[in-house]
């Protein structure tokens, strides 16, 4: 259910009677549009942690004492793809939002992409993972942060596979967002000389899994993938605990998953999980410092997911491009900039946004510790394997991209 | 490998117990909104908001709960978080979390809902929808959307190989508790002489209280009762779902589903389909995975065309 996107269509009427729009030469006012689901399965991956990741991106520039006014909207698009174009649309044209960020969710996010590319503006989507926004759907105006489909499958599904698992079957996520995660999967299983056996597709946002759960369990497979994410893989991976299905020897693959997730599963439950992360909060010196000012601004208080890092870090390197550039009304202007500069910060380290838009940076192949190993709260991941930054994303020489030139 | 409509029958008795176990859940809420319908005419949209703080209220008395207390209670010139520590297991939230959630349903009748007894039902709707909205809202805020953890109790862990499939001992438990609570409350409804008076004060409240029964007081004993049954199915939700602000949100429009195919303030019908209609979302996930998200409002949609008034319903 839905009453912020009444309170913004009202608000954004109001603001259209009140002021004309100010186009002025020398814009020195940005706004980050937050286009977010802030309700639902994906509200604490992303969700408000974002606006609070990108305001402290903000405050980390530097650039308002420089006489920036930067501001942060947010809005909800209810996992729709229409819903999130059209608040697009209405952030761009009446609040003139410059950069619209995070935008869980992969259907929502190519088809906000599309907007932002045809009003000229910036999409840094941190929280969404379909490799076709810097693939097929790759534009001048998207710069992908964080993760992708092809990192993850290759992350984790590689993994899996070489230590052993060599059947598979899939619980996939309806949409744009979980087809591409199997596909992707399926392609490196294959690669490494295992087999699929078969998938089952469930709605987004499913709170009982026990079906899917019974069907994957009789195919048999070692290994059952999980291509969903946040509330879906929570639900799937408590109740394939409650089925037996852990103890009965298959591996559970979630190929997505954050550190609300394992919160809110309980390290009994998560446990021995092994996944792929671009971003764990209890690295270094750096990520803990930044993660705790992250908590105790957080509402809920949880600690960082990748994707709230990943909406800091793009904001912050947006904010750099802009203030060089001088002005962010020219979207691709800035883009190109973003391209130009290294990336550089205490999240992801230094890295580099490549011509299709991908940001890269090391990812991190993570084990959820047991319950005894933790010793603190939200001390839940064991690094495992570290994927170097060229191996961790799509190499340019396979990309679809039509920016890269071959 | 012989086969029942083209399913191995594994896949189909497997399916089917799955099935028989979330009409459980829907039977529950059903059967509350069912009472709270019957007796108070009140379209309760706050039910899955008061199943979710069924939910929470058991995590709650397993973990203990920070209340924020002002500072003229405490003290001092801040908000300080004070930690009421409890560690009450799943079997005395089962019996605690339905009285208090309850309670908190007859406060919310007595100062809100009685303030609009009479008036058109819209009215009743727009209340408790924007109670729930409140209600989830202040959840999400405090605790975020993903949810807290709650472990299935330990005798109920494990489960037992039926050749078929694979039952966990806690769902099996979830069904028989189900079909208990239900019947029990049909029989005291339609068999006991407290339920005439009930059903009596509903037909002809003035007549009733003639008799020197203190009608709004049961009305408001029925409106925390039916709060109490979606508590008790809160409390039964929390191991197997995450307790988490929006369970009820997601759940709550199935179960109206249910409530109108069954027949708006039919006890038996509420139950009934509430059962059937899990087994038919089952068997979908079987057939054609993709559309166990609608089929039940497909059948409800079928069901308004043919019997408007609803499987189970009486024309008013």
């Amino acid at each position: 259910m839905n009453y912020k996107i009444a309170g913004l269509a009202m608000a954004g009427l109001m603001s259209s009677v009140a002021f004309a729009p100010s186009a002025l030469a020398a814009d020195k006012t940005i706004v980050i549009g937050n286009v977010n689901d802030m309700s639902s399965l994906y509200a604490d991956t992303g969700g408000i942690g974002s606006e609070v990741a990108a305001k402290m991106a903000i405050e980390d520039s530097g650039m308002e004492k420089k006489g920036w006014k930067i501001s942060v909207i947010s809005a909800d698009h209810q996992n729709k793809p229409d819903v999130g174009a059209t608040l697009t649309r209405q952030l761009i044209d009446e609040k003139h939002a410059d950069v619209i960020i995070d935008t869980p969710n992969s259907g929502v996010a190519l088809a906000v992409a599309a907007v932002v590319k045809e009003k000229n503006k910036v999409f840094i989507p941190s929280g969404a993972a379909s490799a076709a926004l810097t693939g097929a759907a790759c534009t001048p105006n998207t710069v992908h942060w964080t993760y992708d489909t092809y990192e993850l499958a290759h992350g984790t599904g590689g993994a899996i596979t070489r230590a052993g698992g060599k059947s598979w079957f899939f619980l996939t996520a309806d949409y744009a967002f979980g087809k591409a995660l199997e596909a992707d999967t399926t392609a490196v299983v294959k690669a490494e000389g295992g087999t699929v056996l078969g998938h089952d597709l469930h709605p987004l946002n499913t709170a009982d899994f026990s079906s899917f759960l019974l069907q994957a369990q009789a195919s048999k497979a070692q290994v059952i993938g999980l291509a969903n994410a946040g509330g879906d893989t929570i639900n799937s991976i408590k109740q394939a605990a409650e089925f037996g299905i852990i103890k009965g020897g298959q591996t559970i693959a979630p190929l997505l998953l954050f550190i609300t997730d394992v919160n809110a599963m309980g390290l009994k439950v998560a446990q021995g999980l092994e996944f792929t992360s671009s971003f764990y909060w209890d690295m270094n010196d750096g990520t803990r410092a930044w993660a705790k000012r992250f908590q105790a601004l957080d509402p809920a208080h949880h600690m960082p997911t990748q994707g709230q890092a990943g909406a800091y870090a793009g904001v912050l390197h947006y904010l750099k491009a802009v203030e060089k550039v001088g002005d962010p009304s020219d979207g691709a202007k800035v883009v190109a900039e973003m391209k130009a500069l290294p990336t550089d910060d205490p999240l992801f380290g230094k890295g580099t946004v490549r011509i299709d838009g991908r940001v890269t940076h090391p990812a991190y192949l993570f084990k959820v510790k047991t319950p005894e190993e933790s010793k603190y709260p939200w001390d839940y991941y064991k690094l495992v394997a570290t994927i170097p930054a060229d191996k961790a994303f799509r190499p340019l020489s396979e990309s679809d991209c039509p920016l890269v030139k071959k | 490998m012989p086969t029942i409509f083209g399913m191995p029958p594994q896949v189909l008795f497997g399916q089917l117990s799955l099935g028989l176990i979330n009409g459980s859940f829907y039977a529950l809420l059903s059967l509350g909104l069912a009472v709270i319908f019957g007796m108070l005419n009140i379209v309760n949209f706050a039910h899955g908001a008061v199943y979710m703080m069924g939910a929470f209220c058991a995590y709650f008395l397993l973990n203990g709960i920070d209340l924020p207390i002002p500072w003229w209670m405490a003290g001092h010139f801040s908000l300080m978080n004070i930690h009421f520590g409890s560690h009450l297991s799943f079997w005395w939230a089962l019996l605690l979390a339905p009285i208090i959630v309850g309670a908190i349903g007859m406060f919310l009748q007595r100062v809100l809902i009685a303030r609009i007894a009479g008036l058109d039902h819209i009215y009743g709707l727009l209340l408790t929808f924007g109670l729930a909205a409140i209600l989830q809202g202040l959840f999400q805020n405090q605790f975020g959307s993903s949810g807290l953890p709650y472990e299935i109790p330990d005798g109920l862990s494990g489960g037992h190989n039926l050749g078929f499939m694979f039952l966990p001992n806690y769902r099996a438990f979830v069904v028989g508790a189900s079909i208990v609570v239900c019947f029990a409350t049909w029989f005291v409804i339609e068999r006991t002489k407290l339920g005439s008076y009930l059903r009596a004060a509903t037909e002809n409240p003035s007549l009733v209280r003639a008799f020197g029964i203190n009608v709004p007081l049961m009305i408001t004993l029925t409106y925390g009762f039916g709060v109490a049954l979606a508590a008790f199915a809160g409390v039964l939700a929390a191991p197997i779902y995450q307790v988490r602000p929006l369970m009820g949100a997601d759940l709550i429009i199935v179960v109206f589903a249910v409530v109108v195919i069954g027949g708006m303030g039919s006890i038996l019908g509420s139950i009934v389909t509430g059962f059937g209609l899990g087994i038919v979302e089952g068997l979908t996930k079987v057939y054609y995975p993709q559309a166990s998200g609608i089929v039940v409002f497909v059948i409800m949609a079928i069901v308004l065309l043919i019997k408007p008034t609803g499987l189970f319903g009486r024309a008013a």
